[in-house]
């Protein structure tokens, strides 16, 4: 009912706001840290590039996002692993 | 072989972006295949309006300069099925980062795989805009009803003239009817009478805009937004439908909102 009275009286897009400012947010980081999504995806890769000595990840799912942290910045990782690797010793 | 169009204004702020956003995804909509290059290299947005902010790999000067092929750097649009592509522009760089030649050259690739390549212009009349036009081959001029608008309007139809670019289409955006009314508002006639241009639309003052630039969702994929409407309307118009001008009576009242709430508005 509540969701009928606001339809008619236009308020159906009150939480929008709150979704720009999560947008913006992030785009803001992005902008200040003046990291371009191409350098995060350098980052990425060679991330991928240690640990595949070590274990076996699922890089379609991985995520490398800078995220704020109170007044700072954080690099934030996300990576699946499927297996360690028995032996686990970095090559060469 | 597609057409390469682009949106330019002069003055900042009239809605150049938004009307680049909103103009391409309505062409998608029609079935058209379609490109948006967001040409404000360093002042980059037409990616936060398009909701495709978080997807950016590569970017425009990335391809101009070799470091990545086009196909990478453009970014597909999810809500369409491969028909809406952003080529978003570079954030870190400056506008001498790409030259009016490489955005040609760019522009002709383009259009031989897309029906449509629309480029957001920056504001100002300096490279930015140079590089912006160089490989288009129609302009559209977007201005408000408001004095500093129309003048700067005036001053990029001189520029388009003098760089050969002929016969650019004017878009009137954020008319107000209420204030037409009073008379405290340009009318359309007024702007055509002093710009002496051919008219292509007139997208009328919605709140709904800023909703959707909130979300990243252009509002042409919102039946119930005038401005959507008109936006589809200049869409069809671009197309070469003859399509009239919608309209623009305000419907914003509590009594239409309850007849469009009762489904009795058209």
């Amino acid at each position: 009912m509540l969701e009928v009275l606001s339809r008619v009286f236009g308020k159906e897009n009150a939480a929008s706001k709150e979704i720009a400012k999560e947008r913006l947010r992030l785009v803001l980081v992005h902008d200040r840290a003046t990291v371009s999504p191409r350098f995060l995806e350098l980052i990425k890769e060679e991330i991928v590039e240690v640990i595949a000595n070590y274990m076996e990840i699922d890089e379609e799912r991985m995520e490398v996002s800078l995220n704020n942290m109170d007044d700072a910045v954080a690099l934030v990782a996300s990576i699946p692993v499927r297996k360690v690797k028995r032996v686990a010793r970095p090559t060469g | 072989m597609g057409q390469v169009i682009v949106i330019t204004s002069g003055k900042g702020g009239v809605g150049k972006t938004t009307t680049c956003a909103n103009l391409g995804t309505a062409l998608a909509l029609l079935g058209n295949k379609v490109v948006l290059i967001d040409a404000d290299i360093g002042l980059r947005n037409l990616d936060v309006v398009m909701g495709l902010e978080n997807r950016i790999v590569y970017d425009l000067v990335d391809v101009t300069s070799g470091i990545c092929r086009l196909k990478q750097a453009l970014i597909k649009d999810k809500r369409f099925n491969d028909t809406l592509f952003l080529l978003p522009a570079a954030q870190t760089k400056d506008k001498t980062a790409v030259s009016p030649e490489q955005m040609a050259d760019l522009c002709q690739r383009l259009k031989e795989q897309f029906d449509y390549v629309l480029i957001d212009s920056p504001a100002g009349i300096e490279q930015g805009f140079q590089n912006a036009i160089a490989g288009a081959d129609r302009a559209l001029i977007v201005t408000t009803p408001e004095i500093s608008a129309v003048r700067d309007a005036d001053r990029i139809i001189g520029l388009l003239e003098a760089a050969e670019k002929n016969s650019p289409e004017l878009i009137i955006n954020r008319l107000r009817s209420s204030m037409v009314r009073k008379g405290d508002m340009m009318d359309i006639d007024d702007m055509i009478d002093i710009l002496a241009i051919q008219l292509l639309g007139v997208v009328p003052e919605d709140d709904q805009i800023v909703v959707s630039s909130n979300k990243g969702e252009p509002v042409v994929l919102n039946p119930d937004s005038k401005a959507g409407v008109a936006y589809r309307n200049i869409a069809g118009r671009i197309m070469g439908e003859d399509i009239p001008l919608m309209s623009l009576e305000e419907e914003n009242g509590l009594f239409q909102r309850l007849k469009r709430f009762f489904g009795w508005a058209q």
